[in-house]
């Protein structure tokens, strides 16, 4: 086993005693940001981005993997205590989790949150470690239009299948390509939309977009709705759990991972639609089924499992192909271009250290989240009564920062200004950030593609769809646009996953859709 | 409606259940109404010195139980002492209960308090208790 031995060599590389310490930076921050909805890893991030320019690439992917695990175990914590899920995927675990801890059973659901990620976690991440080799072998071979084809596939998916509302998810999409649009082009070098601004024309720093849509965008929301209803959280101890909680928990961490991982390792990406399905299997196989819907043990451990499988997932199209999934995961691959590394098949051979010492440090994160987080969970729990204004006075600072040290340039905190007020209308309007984010990385990278399979053709447009695998990705993705919208047609009363969990979402202090009522709950 | 208004500053801890039990004497013995407050800066997602909707009805039936006229605010505002102040005033306040910490100088020094806002701030007389 090729895969195993390399595997091993990243763990001797992770396991140097400063590797350590940045993967405990990492699981820490991540968890940090993951307890506080509304901030999250992809955030925090984006906040890190300038950081590594004086990092080695190696330490700071340990830290980026360890802040997206541990982002989303305290993603959990805030579920089930607080009933506020700080994410889309949190929400099922917040639907049961939050019923266990109302029964005093907050410490098992903690525990088995727990517990599931690292087994789901752990399980995904050597499965990637067997795909993404396989898959980047294959993917060598592609060629640029099946490669565009690919990438516009991602894109149509995360727009589309992901969220709630597709005309939000386009708005935002082309916001986002039109953004990484500006400066000048690559190939001819003339300036686009630049408007004669020489500081535009030299490209916008994706660090400024990153910080200022996420960071800015967000802290300027919050201030927009600073007093609210405080939330009643639910107090809990070391989480624990009895013989009868593992023998119920053991087979839904299992299924969530196995409904996870595909999700996430097919550039469909999202834990939306894994956990969702994942808690609809565990209440249809539940014997003890009359106990969903008043903290089934079972509704915890599934989703939690299911979350972390398909986060583990998204690292193949991520590594193999480029391809990112996940908010966090698209600005993981900016930071890898800041480091002057190119995403995409030949990652895996070119800079086949840093892969694989990145997939062993997921592995050590996830030892190590497991190890703090339950312990910790009653003072992660004590991170919720931070006043905002601190909080948020901290991020700006690191905001501002961070998008003046990448170019040190006064503009750029101009520019930081206008992403921050680009993020609060989006927030406002309900406009999904991951669709920006996406159009705005991957779009010059899909342009570069275009351009090289045109130059091939010589212009010819055929030269688009002259491989088969080109044109088999355009079919699927013609079928993913049609078929939701015949099947809406033929059955109006059909609900999707993102609607059923928009109807269950409970109060997320972050959440644009109900702004009005909130204000006025006193 | 009774002419004099007892205003106790609630919370749902030790203090806030002192300041009721005095507050409820006090009330008795001017044969007040009773206006209970409970504020929240509401700027942190938990604030455990807000009472939740299980500790509102606790107070409540407590309230109930006295045969007393009484009113609960719930008002949030920048400053909680403020907030209480305010009710103070709006509701004809004519007497204020808080309930106050046991503190050192340097802990009075470095927190501030709101009860010693409270205090300070007051135009009627606050009575001050510890649990």
């Amino acid at each position: 086993m090729e895969s195993l031995s390399l595997l091993g060599d990243g763990l001797a590389t992770a396991l140097t005693p400063e590797n350590l310490l940045w993967a405990a930076i990492g699981v820490l921050l991540g968890t940090f940001v993951g307890v506080l909805p509304g901030i999250g890893p992809a955030m925090a991030v984006a906040l890190l981005l300038p950081v590594t320019f004086g990092l080695e690439p190696t330490q700071a992917f340990i830290m980026f993997a360890g802040i997206y695990y541990g982002g989303m175990y305290g993603g959990s914590t805030t579920s089930i205590l607080l009933n506020t899920p700080g994410e889309s995927a949190s929400v099922m675990t917040a639907l049961e989790g939050n019923r266990m801890a109302k029964k005093g059973r907050a410490a098992q659901a903690l525990a088995t949150a727990a517990i599931g990620s690292f087994i789901a976690g752990t399980i995904g991440t050597l499965l990637v470690v067997f795909f993404a080799p396989a898959l980047a072998e294959v993917a060598v071979e592609i060629g640029a239009p099946s490669y565009l084809a690919i990438m516009l596939m991602a894109m149509v998916l995360v727009t589309s299948v992901l969220g709630s509302s597709r005309l939000r998810g386009f708005i935002a999409l082309f916001l986002g390509l039109t953004i990484g649009l500006v400066g000048l082009d690559l190939n001819t070098g003339q300036p686009r939309l630049s408007f004669d601004q020489p500081l535009l024309a030299d490209r916008i720093d994706i660090v400024v977009v990153a910080v200022g849509i996420f960071a800015v965008g967000e802290a300027l929301w919050v201030a927009a709705h600073l007093r609210r209803k405080p939330l009643s959280v639910i107090p809990v101890g070391r989480p624990w759990m009895g013989r009868d909680d593992w023998r119920r928990s053991v087979g839904p961490w299992l299924r969530g991972t196995a409904l996870g991982f595909p999700f996430g390792a097919v550039p469909a990406g999202g834990a939306e639609t894994p956990t969702f399905l994942s808690y609809v299997l565990e209440r249809r196989l539940a014997r003890k089924g009359h106990e969903f819907g008043h903290g089934a043990i079972e509704g915890v451990a599934g989703p939690e499992a299911a979350n972390n499988a398909s986060a583990a997932g998204t690292f193949v199209p991520l590594l193999a192909l480029g391809l990112p999934v996940t908010a966090t995961a698209t600005i993981m691959l900016a930071a890898l271009q800041g480091y002057g590394i190119q995403p995409g098949p030949q990652l895996m051979t070119e800079h086949a250290d840093l892969v694989w010492t990145l997939l062993a440090s997921l592995l050590i994160g996830n030892t190590l989240l497991l190890v703090l987080n339950l312990p910790l969970a009653p003072l992660w729990a004590k991170l919720l009564r931070i006043p905002r204004p601190y909080l948020y006075a901290g991020i700006l600072f690191f905001a501002s920062l961070g998008a003046y040290t990448a170019n040190q340039q006064p503009f750029d905190l101009f520019l930081l200004l206008v992403f921050g007020l680009l993020g609060l209308a989006m927030r406002r309007f309900g406009l999904p950030v991951l669709p920006l984010i996406l159009g705005v990385i991957l779009g010059p990278l899909m342009e570069t593609k275009m351009r090289e399979a045109l130059a091939i053709s010589d212009g010819d447009l055929n030269g688009l769809v002259d491989e088969p695998l080109a044109v088999i990705v355009y079919g699927v993705i013609v079928l993913l646009v049609v078929v939701p919208l015949v099947l809406s047609r033929v059955r109006p009363g059909a609900a999707p996953t993102a609607r059923v969990a928009e109807d269950t979402i409970p109060t997320d202090p972050t959440d644009p859709r109900e702004p009005r009522e909130k204000e006025t709950a006193r | 409606m009774s002419a004099e208004t007892v205003v106790i500053a609630y919370t749902p801890d030790e203090f806030g259940r002192a300041a009721l039990e005095h507050g409820i004497v006090e009330a008795r013995r001017r044969s007040a109404r009773i206006v209970a407050v409970n504020a929240t800066r509401g700027d942190a997602l938990v604030d455990e010195r807000y009472a939740d909707d299980a500790a509102i009805d606790a107070l409540e039936s407590a309230l109930a139980e006295s045969g007393i006229e009484h009113v609960i605010r719930r008002p949030m505002a920048p400053d909680v002492s403020e907030a209480v102040l305010e009710v103070a005033e709006t509701d004809g306040g004519t007497v204020i209960v808080v309930g106050l910490r046991k503190r050192s100088p340097v802990g009075k020094l470095v927190l501030g308090s709101v009860a010693q806002r409270v205090l300070l701030g007051a135009g009627v007389p606050v009575l001050a208790v510890k649990p």
